[in-house]
């Protein structure tokens, strides 16, 4: 097997360090930066198709960069419409030829390579996924990586046991995969994907963010040097015309997508009429619902984990608190306090909170919903914490006084922005989660197990955090009702999602 | 002969029967007051029926709408009674429902068998409403220290176009619909919608609150795409071979993305599994921590 990956050779990647607030007081954190001696990445990167690494057919690239310095990292192969039917050709080969006759036990085995070979490569992989895509090291090495590891892991295990998927019937795989993922977190998202896909007996094409190509061109390694059989995974990188020629591929079974709601929709228009699964993960706007008779220190810090973490680019995230108006101005005073904490600046700093903003164009998105909802009324409330000067930064910023019509409440932000609502009584509370088109998840805080259990089935959400909030697992269903997707990833579900039913042997 | 032309005694005249809509536990005309005939095979009319607007698809939702959350408050168990209750009173009415059958053209014998296997068709998904959940919910062996279980919940409000077959395909679409807690409207535009009108009584005098199933007669083309576009519809079931009526509702259907299931069968002898019931359930995940 060639390796045509157009590589110059090795370079360190170039860090800069956040800039520490020049007014210490002495309490505060000396810098802490993960080394990045280890990391090999280079100036090139090519599309991963049938095996190996390629440039694209009209030899086309895009940049990518690191957001906390502006920085470029390095130069990526941007697959087109001839490049994605290569990719798909070689799926389909490798599905008619290798996947689909391989013993199940045998599919399973690469999956359980990828899932160690990942774990093997964590600090290296969590480091890239900073670099590329701003988020704290603390997040990238403590979550996503291995998660990402885990969900290979879990569906590995189900390659040989697909029988007893669906009760009285049987299954079997559906073919060839198109896979569209954003750039919120980049590993772990092709994880989702790939995993269930070809444990299940499918191959792949994947295409991820234009932001956020490295760590997934870096699972195309793995996947390579774990012997996975050539064309069962492909890898294609580029923008929005990429993922729409991987989507509405003709010779694609199942269509994965992972994104905005409004891109969703013209996806699902698209499958129209077709007999293509698909599975749509979208927007969200959840409510986190602090009642009176909660811990208030646990929800403080459950606020803080739902909305400002990975800045807040979590289709889950908290981005609503409604708290019952008795307890609200402490609840509110805490929090304020609280995010006066929170250290935002190089993503590579084991001390960081919050990283970089993933792109100028998120950046831009996040400073016009804050012009919005002043202009709409809300009070604003932002933390005096430094930013560096290079980057794409946000402070942590809250939205008093919002109201149930305000654009900041209503609509997704995706960055770190908390509208802030009262509530007085349990039916309110709910109906006031339910106002909005979306429905991915939401989280409740009351010390009383009743209403914690009430409030959550009555919340018309698909994932419902109590006293707890944006916690992950291989075994747990994910996914949306209403505007925020349609089907789940992860757990029994999510296997579910990459099969096809058919009459009991 | 049909039911709507009893034979005459000599000395009496027969009381002929108004086939209206149900909606809300109700039996309104159309609001648009205009009728549509239904025919024998041979073209002959054999009643009116009410062709029905798309305000009266609005409204339909609106009670739809209304009864949806007490209907999935009900417990399974109760939920489960009541199906069986319109097992019972479909039963009763076998006589009548074979006579309608036999009025669009079916057979005697084709008839009855149609008549029984609906009947037990209902009886079946009368007893999934308490086992589904067994079955499909799941406790998730999260690697944190949470108690974590999936649990199905019904989607909501399914707009449903109802099949061709005017008895068993009807029941086998609304069944495992409002077994899982949905509600209904039901969209009946097939060229024998007689079974369906009287079927509303069925419903009615079952048990079942208003609202839970409402059916609407009248002319696809007038009522699909508003029901497809709805914004408080939460779901289609689709019941059509004609892949280009699937297609322009799944199009109407994007505006708030609504799960959409087809089903194009012409024979539904067969379509009867829990599956046709979790296909219109949405899976939630709760998170509980374990602690102190």
């Amino acid at each position: 097997m060639t390796n045509s990956t157009p590589s110059t050779g090795l370079k360190a990647p170039k860090l800069r360090l956040g800039i520490r607030d020049g007014s210490d007081d002495g309490w505060g954190y000396a810098p802490a930066p993960e080394s990045t001696d280890h990391v090999e990445l280079r100036d090139r990167y090519g599309l991963f198709i049938d095996g190996d690494f390629t440039d694209a057919a009209d030899g086309r690239t895009f940049e990518t960069a690191n957001p906390a310095t502006e920085e470029k990292i390095a130069d990526v192969a941007l697959a087109g419409d001839a490049d994605v039917d290569r990719a798909v050709a070689a799926a389909r080969r490798a599905y008619d030829e290798v996947w689909s006759q391989l013993a199940p036990r045998e599919r399973g085995k690469y999956v359980y390579r990828i899932a160690r070979v990942l774990q093997e490569r964590g600090r290296e992989l969590a480091i890239t996924e900073s670099l590329d895509g701003g988020k704290p090291i603390r997040e990238s090495r403590d979550v996503d990586i291995p998660l990402a590891a885990a969900h290979f892991f879990y569906y590995a295990g189900w390659a040989d046991k697909l029988d007893y998927a669906f009760p009285g019937r049987g299954a079997r795989a559906l073919g060839v995969a198109g896979q569209v993922i954003p750039w919120n977190f980049p590993l772990l998202m092709a994880a989702w994907k790939i995993a269930p896909a070809i444990a299940a007996g499918n191959t792949v094409v994947l295409k991820p963010a234009e932001t956020t190509p490295l760590t997934a061109l870096k699972l195309a390694e793995i996947i390579r040097d774990a012997g996975v059989p050539p064309g069962v995974v492909n890898i294609v990188t580029g923008a929005g015309e990429t993922g729409a020629a991987v989507v509405q591929h003709e010779d694609v079974d199942k269509v994965a997508f992972t994104g905005s709601t409004e891109v969703g929709k013209l996806i699902r228009r698209a499958l129209a009429g077709s007999d293509k699964h698909y599975t749509l993960e979208l927007g969200g706007k959840a409510a986190n619902l602090v009642f009176e008779d909660a811990a208030v220190d646990q929800a403080v810090e459950g606020i803080v984990n739902g909305i400002f973490f990975n800045q807040g680019h979590v289709c889950c995230a908290g981005s609503r608190l409604l708290v019952q108006e008795s307890v609200a101005d402490e609840v509110i005073s805490k929090l304020k306090d609280r995010m006066e904490t929170l250290i935002v600046g190089d993503p590579l700093d084991k001390n960081t909170d919050i990283g970089a903003i993933n792109s100028r164009a998120q950046l831009d998105k996040i400073e016009e919903y804050l012009e919005i909802g002043e202009a709409e009324g809300a009070e604003p409330f932002q933390t005096s914490c430094p930013v560096p000067e290079r980057g794409y930064w946000c402070r942590p910023t809250l939205f008093l006084q919002a109201s149930q019509s305000h654009r900041v409440v209503q609509e997704e932000i995706f960055g770190p922005v908390l509208a802030v609502q009262t509530f007085r009584t349990v039916d309110e509370g709910i109906a006031m989660a339910n106002n909005t088109p979306y429905g991915l998840s939401g989280g409740v805080w009351s010390d009383k197990g009743a209403k914690a259990f009430r409030v959550t089935s009555r919340i018309r959400a698909g994932v419902l955090w109590a006293n707890t909030y944006n916690k992950f697992d291989p075994t747990a269903p994910f996914g949306g009702y209403k505007e925020s997707g349609i089907g789940r990833e992860g757990g029994l579900a999510g296997l579910h999602a990459y099969l096809r039913p058919e009459a009991a042997a | 002969m049909s039911e709507q032309r009893p034979a005459a005694a000599a000395d009496r005249l027969p009381v002929l029967k108004t086939h209206k809509v149900y909606v809300g536990g109700k039996f309104p005309r159309s609001e648009s007051g205009r009728l549509d005939r239904a025919l024998a095979p041979d073209g002959t009319p054999i009643a009116n029926i009410c062709r029905c607007s798309r305000k009266d698809v609005r409204d339909a939702v609106t009670a739809a709408r209304a009864a949806q959350a007490g209907w999935a408050a009900r417990t399974a168990y109760n939920r489960g009674q009541i199906l069986y209750r319109i097992a019972e009173m479909l039963e009763g009415r076998s006589g009548q429902f074979e006579a309608l059958l036999a009025a669009g053209g079916t057979t005697p014998d084709q008839a009855a068998a149609e008549v029984q296997t609906a009947t037990d068709r209902l009886l079946h998904y009368a007893g999934w409403t308490d086992k589904f959940q067994q079955v499909f919910s799941s406790v998730n062996p999260v690697a944190t220290s949470h108690f974590n279980f999936s649990i199905l919940e019904p989607m909501g409000l399914v707009g449903v176009l109802a099949p061709e077959s005017p008895l068993l395909g009807l029941v086998s679409s609304i069944a495992p619909a409002i077994a899982g807690g949905n509600t209904t409207v039901v969209l009946v535009t097939g060229s024998q919608p007689l079974p369906a009108t009287t079927f509303g009584e069925v419903l009615n005098s079952s048990d079942v609150p208003g609202g839970v199933v409402n059916i609407l007669t009248g002319r696809r083309d007038e009522m699909l795409a508003p029901l497809a576009a709805h914004r408080d519809v939460d779901a289609l079931l689709l019941c059509s071979p004609d892949p280009g009526i699937a297609r322009s509702a799944e199009i109407e259907a994007v505006h708030n993305l609504k799960r959409v299931a087809v089903r194009p069968h012409d024979d539904w002898k067969n379509i009867q599994s829990p599956y046709e019931i979790t296909d219109l359930q949405e899976v939630k995940t709760t998170w509980h921590p374990i602690g102190s």
